[in-house]
Order: C-alpha cells, then structure tokens, then sequence
C-alpha cells in the first residue's frame, strides 16, 4: 500500500516535464528537424529554480501567491485522479466536482496575478483565458456525467476503475464520443494548438504565455511545472477512459500508464503539427462543438 | 456486429453537427459526400439476410454513386466556377445553429420511442437519426445565405428522408427508390442552373440580392 501510494505520488511529481519534451520532440519531427533533448524541460526547471525573481514595485502579494496558489491546486487534483491501475489517493462521491474546480481555483490565482500586474497586455490575455476556460468547463462536466452514467459511480476512481471495461461493453460510441470531446478540452484547458500557441511570442494572439510573462525565476519554475502537471492531469484522465487498464499487477498497470501517456503526448504533437491555430472568434465553436458532442454522448447513454 | 451499425448512425449525427459548424464551403461538401458514403454502408448494414439482395445492392450503389460521387462533383464544379470558398456570417451564427441542431439530436433521440409507427423499428437509431438529419437540413437551408450551403442543407433533409426510407426497404419497391434518387438529381441540377444564374446576375451566390430584385 506505502509503496502504491509512494509510486503514485512519484508518478505525478516527476513525470510531468517529460511530456512536453516528447510533444516538442513530435512537433519537431514533423517540421523535420531534430528538437530538444527529451529532457530539456527538467533543464529548463532546474536552470529557473537557481536564479533569482524580479518583482515589479507595483505587484502585491497577490502576484507572489499566484504561482505556487497554481501548482499546489494542480497537486491536489492530481491526487484525486487514479493515476495507474489502482485507486486514487483521495476519493470520495462527488470528487470529480472538487476535481474541476481545483483547476478553475488555480487558473483564478493565475489570472489574478496577470491583472495585478497592471499591464493590458496580461488583462487581456486573462479575460481571453477564462472565457475560453468557462465554455470548456460545461464540455468537462459532460464528460464527467458521461462517465458517471454508464459506470453509475460518482468518483473518479469509480468512473474510471474496474466498471469502465463493462461500460466500454455496453456503451462504446457513447464513451468514444466522451473521450473525443475531453481531448478537445485538454486541448483547450493546455493552451495547446487549436487554441493557444505555446510557442508564440506575439502577445497580441497570446493566451496562456501572456499571463505569466511578468514572472520570473522560481514562479515562472513553478508556472512551467503546473502547467506539465495540468497536462499529465488531463492525459492520465484519457489514458484511463481509454485503456480501461486491463493489468492486475503493479508493474503493468504503470508500465501500460506510463506509454499510454507518452502516446498521448505524441497525439497532442500531432495535432499540434497538422492543425493550424483557430482565429481566436473560432475557438468558442469549438469548444461549444465539445459540449455538444458529450452532450450528445449523455443522450445516447439516457435513453 | 451490432456496435458497427450503432456508430455509423451515430456517425452520420456527427456529420450533421459538423455540417452546422463549418463554414468552409468545400469541407461541407466533402461532409455531405461522407454522409451519402455512410447511407449507402447504412443500406448494405442493416439489410437482413431475409431482403432480397439485388434489391439492396441496387439502392446502396444508387445512393453511393449518386449522394456520395456525383452530386458532390457537381457541387465542387459549382463552387469551382463561381470562385467562392466558405460561408458569409449566416443568418443564424454558428455556435447558436450548433445549440439549436444539438437540441434537436437530443430531442430526437430522447422522444423518437414515442412514435407510433406502422411498421417495426429495424434499429434503435434509426429515426432518431432521420429525425435529426432533416432537422439538420432544415436549419441549413433557412439560415445560411450562399445558395450552395442552401443545396447541401436540402441534400442533408433528403439524406435524413433516406434513412427513414430504409424502415420500410421491405416494401419499397426499387421503382420508387430510384424514382426518389432521380427526383433528387432533377432538383440539383434545377439549383445547378439557378445558382448559374444567380451568379452570373449578381456575380456572387449570395442569396440575399434576389430580396433587391426590383421589376
């Protein structure tokens, strides 16, 4: 049980920064070129977390707050998520609510930090960040009621444990539909492609990288892991709707969890690299098209 | 086996909500071609061993050839000619004709048990499909202003008329599903010529200059 829980933990603090260094590596590989060291963002972090912070004289304590506020709401929800084949940590009826909100609370101090800056370039992008995060919210709840319906457990270890390989039985367009809809809102909820560049360093178009461009050093550290974390959340969550986790034993199940999260890395690469980004006007479409899709998915479930 | 016929119907849904997103003319009807294809598949699908398979044969390649090969060329060559790509801001935008067309699958689906009708249903999904699919084509037709996006709307209606047409295959003789094939065909050449008119009239296929039109 020690050693599960330890693996668990050790799972979700140490593995975020390899994914975005295969997404890179993806993105790379299909521009033809080389790319980053797989590594490059533990580099990245370690290089950060040795150099000092500025802090601008206009900031409160409100912007200092943010990052970590970020990261600990990530870690948190992180623990409720059944990261490999067996239960999660914390569960209980209902956690998935807890689950979304964590999120919506970190991206909250996230935003805030960007207005206490003053500067309009980071209002911007945090007005920008959280209407596109409110219309990915109904999509995500969807999903989750999806999953509730055909597993008939309330947490996420039930939806996502030993029920969801009979659900997958019974109802199988209705869950692909679900899992369809929740790759758009982890699209969304990552800044990635479709939506917002990672990349980009025009703040004119930018959503995410925007708010976070007046932190330095450790916060900026900090932001880099939440957001890795963020993305090992929302794969983990898919690799599991997906697989279903067929092992019994500890080490297949991690073993099968790990490569299903690096092939979900790879299939964010992809995309990122066949899709062109959405005219910021598109990007609601999109997200209200995900809503409809699960909520499609909950009818075909209901009747 | 079951699980196939299920996703194709639920397929063709999908179809009909991308058909309500897109405003790129030539993905639409690229759609609308993919959805002929998955009617055509829909046929060949739920036929039981008990149909007469010429029968079925027939009306599948007659749907595959006409909705999915030559309708969608002829829509291509039209587009061609006329030089347009996508869509205006239609009447109706497309995050509400997406809401409305998602309240009518979830209508459809969650009151189509209720329906009294003459003769079994041969699969759970199928008219909620029809249903669906024509409440498609009709929010196409009165929202959207380019005479092209008009015709895939009525090629969408007439696909949702097919899968409710397959309910009844047993009775239906190949007379009259060729006959519904060859009206559809007459209709889209009609709409060919008048979108040529239209065009070469206002040098664009935007339907709202007939409402200017004066003696």
């Amino acid at each position: 049980m020690a050693l599960r829980a330890l693996l668990q933990v050790g799972l979700l603090l140490l593995l975020p920064p390899l994914l975005p260094g295969v997404v890179n590596r993806v993105k790379a590989t299909f521009a033809g070129r080389r790319g980053p060291p797989l590594l490059q963002s533990y580099y990245d972090l370690g290089k950060l977390l040795r150099k000092g912070a500025v802090y601008s004289r206009t900031t409160t304590w409100v912007f200092r707050a943010g990052p970590a506020v970020g990261l600990a709401a990530v870690f948190t929800a992180g623990l409720m998520l059944p990261v490999a084949g067996e239960p999660a940590l914390v569960r209980f009826p209902g956690d998935f609510v807890l689950l979304a909100y964590l999120l919506a609370l970190g991206r909250f101090f996230t935003a805030l930090a960007a207005l206490d800056t003053g500067s309009s370039f980071e209002g911007m992008g945090a007005a920008r960040e959280v209407s596109f995060a409110s219309l990915a919210e109904p999509a995500l709840f969807l999903c989750f009621v999806v999953l509730a319906r055909a597993t008939g457990t309330l947490s996420l270890s039930g939806m996502l444990g030993p029920g969801l390989a009979h659900a997958w039985g019974d109802s199988a367009p209705a869950l692909l539909l679900a899992a369809i809809a929740l790759f758009v809102v982890a699209l969304a909820e990552n800044a990635r492609i479709p939506v917002d560049d990672p990349n980009t360093h025009l703040e004119l178009t930018m959503i995410h990288e925007v708010m976070v461009l007046d932190h330095s050093g450790p916060d900026l550290a900090l932001i880099l892991y939440g957001a890795s974390m963020k993305l090992l959340l929302f794969g983990a969550l898919l690799v599991r709707l997906t697989l279903g986790m067929p092992f019994r034993s500890l080490w297949g199940a991690e073993g099968l969890f790990v490569l299903g999260l690096l092939g979900f890395a790879v299939l964010v690469g992809a995309t990122e690299s066949v899709m062109a980004r959405l005219r910021l006007t598109r990007v609601p479409q999109m997200l209200v098209g995900a809503s409809v899709l699960s909520m499609f998915a909950l009818v075909l479930l209901l009747r | 086996m079951a699980s196939w016929i299920d996703m194709t119907f639920i397929l063709v849904v999908v179809v009909d909500l991308f058909l309500l997103a897109s405003s790129r003319l030539g993905a639409a009807i690229r759609a609308v071609a993919f959805q002929g294809a998955l009617l055509s598949l829909l046929t060949l699908l739920i036929a039981s061993p008990a149909h007469d398979l010429a029968h079925v044969a027939i009306v599948a390649g007659g749907a595959l050839a006409i909705k999915a090969l030559f309708i969608p060329w002829l829509m291509f060559r039209a587009i061609r000619e006329a030089a347009i790509r996508r869509e205006m801001e239609p009447l109706i935008g497309y995050v509400p004709s997406l809401l409305l067309g998602g309240t009518g699958v979830a209508l459809a689906f969650a009151f189509s048990r209720g329906l009294p009708l003459p003769t079994p249903e041969t699969h759970s999904f199928l008219v909620p499909t029809a249903l669906a699919t024509v409440w498609t084509g009709l929010l196409l037709v009165v929202s959207r202003k380019k005479a092209v996006t008009q015709v895939l709307g009525f090629l969408v209606l007439e696909n949702g008329v097919f899968v409710f047409g397959l309910l009844l295959t047993d009775f239906m003789p190949v007379m009259v599903e060729a006959g519904v094939l060859l009206d559809l065909l007459a209709a889209v050449f009609v709409m060919g010529i008048v979108m040529f008119h239209i065009n070469r009239e206002f040098s664009s296929l935007d339907t709202d200059a007939l409402a200017s039109l004066k003696d």
